[in-house]
């Protein structure tokens, strides 16, 4: 774990802790408040197995890891103060820098009827797209739990947010700013060059303190879900930088940028799309995501729903994007059997336009009991154009099968 | 004179007559039912649900909601669930509409997102039970059309009996059938018959609690299905009412924070 963000976690919990105190005083006039405290979580267990030979030394072909995901919440004077830990931490059978851990949540909330504000680390979710993730931009994504960047690192920051009639406001100033992190050399899905993070550089004088800013206004209007946002500070996506080839350090720009994101339902089919505008002092960038999920309930009466979704990637950078969705087609399927398991599945492919790319992925989930999950998931990557930056991990296709123990 | 009178009298006694004939039409009787729960305002409640298979084995869910009458519209609810342990936290939220599709949202919070959900599906069961999520919206008066059948004796307790035929073209029924306590409007069972009108459940509901001196609530809502054998039990315990819900409890903030 980052050793500072540990340090600043630890004040931060002396600080709420301290508050916590302030406002117990405060509300001694009332009522005793009643607090409610909720202990959850889960164990994982995850086997992947990569069926392609390694393309660099020390990689394996198969991996054992365990993951501990637990959760505190905390809530007194009727749901007005709220304190949340969300945990994180994985071991990996090879891999060192795999083997990590994470304050995925550790804020402090206090809520008013139209208003909140946190202090902490927050995790953040903004967009409406499932193949692509472009709005989403105030948590740093955890690399070493995949590439998708599905899983985010907690992001400290003071967050206010505000719902008036006409939507909600969220103001957010972000305190610190979280590096992204790549498996090492015993780790799949990674990059073939040693990342020197000791050499990190950044563009704003004040490096990870740089305080980064985000306004949002959001609104659910009838059967319209609307997002207009605006962020300054830090990108999020490294530009790796070397001197002699070997090894390669992440530089991180300043940037500006506005996003925009719609959705729409009308009847069974949901219209979806994000557009965003990046500015650096390098350069401008468009990106933009469009499409739609149709879905098919309750199939022959049997209860199933079957969704298809259909969605376009374009973005300006080219090549150059991390994700490689830069003129790509995502067809997918999704599965929800809606019955007392909860069985789930999606399958999608990506194809990208030009080069003839192609990704395959599917994933299914049941639950076993009552608390125990069984799930699978599948990758596999073909046909990379050898100026994809996915052509770095092309031999990287896995199953993996998981189970995990909730409680 | 006298006849006069007697014309007159047997005149009023005619307007009585009509000003007290209850409600006869099928739409009438929905909207006295209606009518009968206005004003209930806003209310918590916890549910315990039950499936039981056709080899009687059971399973429970737990999880509690929240709801709050909109002047002129549908309810705006929240349901959160509190087991199995693996969807703890999920909650959804619906505003429902007397006309059109409802909006219906899901907070997933594994992945901190809030995701709006098509609402066109109606038919299609609620967490594996009996339960289509279309018998679990408010039944506003506006989503049927009504047909009068009869008064009749349910267990003892004088009903109007009446069919409805959902307007919806995503409900998976062509008719219900619905028995209304005559004296206080509140429903005592309902049949529900397939696309292709063959009987395909039955709800009854029982342990009816008065709120508020005004509305009536039930405890139990018994759900069995008739072409598959499967039943599915809806314990409600812990309903209050005025609880200060407003719209600001209904938001995709206060749907993130629900509890």
């Amino acid at each position: 774990m980052n050793g500072r963000l540990f340090l600043i976690s630890g004040l931060l919990s002396i600080l709420l802790l301290f508050s916590i105190e302030v406002l117990s005083q405060d509300s001694l006039a009332k009522p005793k408040p009643k607090l409610i405290k909720e202990v959850s979580g889960n164990f994982r267990g995850d086997y992947r197995y990569f069926p392609d030979k390694a393309l660099y030394p020390d990689q394996q072909e198969q991996y054992f890891s365990m993951v501990f995901q637990p959760e505190i919440y905390l809530e007194w004077n009727k749901g007005k103060q709220i304190l949340k830990y969300t945990g994180f931490a994985r071991i990996d059978q090879y891999d060192n820098r795999s083997t990590h851990a994470d304050v995925r949540e550790l804020y402090f909330q206090f809520v008013l009827k139209k208003w909140e504000l946190s202090f902490g680390a927050k995790n953040l979710y903004w967009g409406v797209t499932e193949s692509n993730h472009l709005v989403d931009i105030i948590n740093q994504g955890d690399a070493l739990e995949g590439f998708g960047l599905n899983a985010k690192l907690g992001q400290p920051m003071i967050h206010f947010s505000w719902s008036p009639k006409w939507g909600t406001i969220d103001l957010i100033a972000m305190t610190y700013f979280r590096e992204m992190r790549f498996p090492g050399k015993h780790g799949r899905l990674r990059p073939p060059f040693d990342i020197d993070y000791s050499n990190t550089t950044y563009e704003s004088d004040m490096e990870e303190y740089n305080p980064d800013l985000a306004i949002r206004w959001s609104h659910a209007l009838g059967p319209f879900d609307l997002g207009l946002s605006h962020f300054y500070g830090t990108s999020r996506l490294p530009i790796f930088t070397t001197s002699d080839g070997q090894t390669f350090s992440p530089h991180y720009e300043l940037i500006n940028q506005t996003g925009f994101d719609v959705q729409a339902a009308t009847g069974p089919m949901l219209w979806k799309g994000e557009i965003i505008r990046r500015e650096s002092k390098r350069k401008l960038i468009l990106a933009l995501v469009v499409g739609g999920e149709f879905t098919f309930s309750n199939v022959l009466r049997k209860g199933i729903d079957i969704g298809i979704i259909a969605e376009y990637n374009y973005d300006d950078r080219g090549l150059e994007s991390i994700n490689a969705l830069d003129d790509d087609f995502f067809f997918g399927m999704r599965f929800a059997f809606n019955d007392r398991q909860s069985t789930d599945m999606i399958g999608g492919l990506i194809v990208d336009r030009n080069n003839g790319t192609l990704r395959y992925f599917a994933k299914a989930s049941r639950r076993i009991g009552n608390s125990w999950k069984f799930s699978l998931e599948a990758s596999r990557l073909d046909n990379i154009n050898d100026q994809e930056f996915l052509y770095l991990i092309r031999n990287d296709s896995f199953v993996q099968i998981s189970l995990a123990k909730f409680f | 004179m006298k006849t006069t009178t007697k014309i007159t009298s047997v005149i009023a006694l005619g307007i009585m007559a009509v000003a007290f004939v209850p409600a006869r039409t099928g739409l009438e009787i929905a909207i006295a039912a209606e009518k009968s729960d206005n004003g209930w305002g806003n209310s918590t409640n916890k549910l315990t649900m039950t499936l039981t298979n056709r080899n009687g084995q059971k399973t429970t869910r737990q999880m509690h909601g929240y709801s709050m009458e909109v002047d002129g519209d549908g309810d705006k609810s929240i349901t959160v669930f509190d087991t199995p342990v693996d969807v703890k936290g999920t909650a959804s939220m619906t505003f429902t509409h007397k006309v059109g599709d409802d909006d219906q949202w899901l907070y997933l919070p594994a992945i901190s997102r809030v995701k709006r959900i098509s609402s066109s599906n109606k038919s299609g069961p609620f967490m594996g039970s009996e339960f289509a999520f279309e018998d679990l919206s408010s039944s506003e008066v506006e989503k049927f059309t009504y047909k009068y059948i009869l008064d009749e004796q349910l267990n003892g307790v004088l009903c109007h009996k009446i069919e409805r035929f959902p307007l919806s073209k995503s409900s998976g029924y062509k008719r219900n059938i619905v028995w209304f306590n005559k004296e206080n409007y509140r429903v005592e069972k309902i049949e529900f018959y397939d696309r292709k009108d063959a009987l395909l459940k039955t709800l009854t509901y029982s342990e009816y609690r008065q709120f508020l001196s005004k509305y009536w609530r039930a405890g139990v809502m018994k759900m069995v299905n008739h072409q598959n054998g499967k039943e599915t039990l809806l314990v409600f315990s812990e309903i209050k009412f005025n609880v200060g819900l407003t719209d600001d409890d209904f938001t995709q903030n206060a749907l993130k924070r629900a509890r």
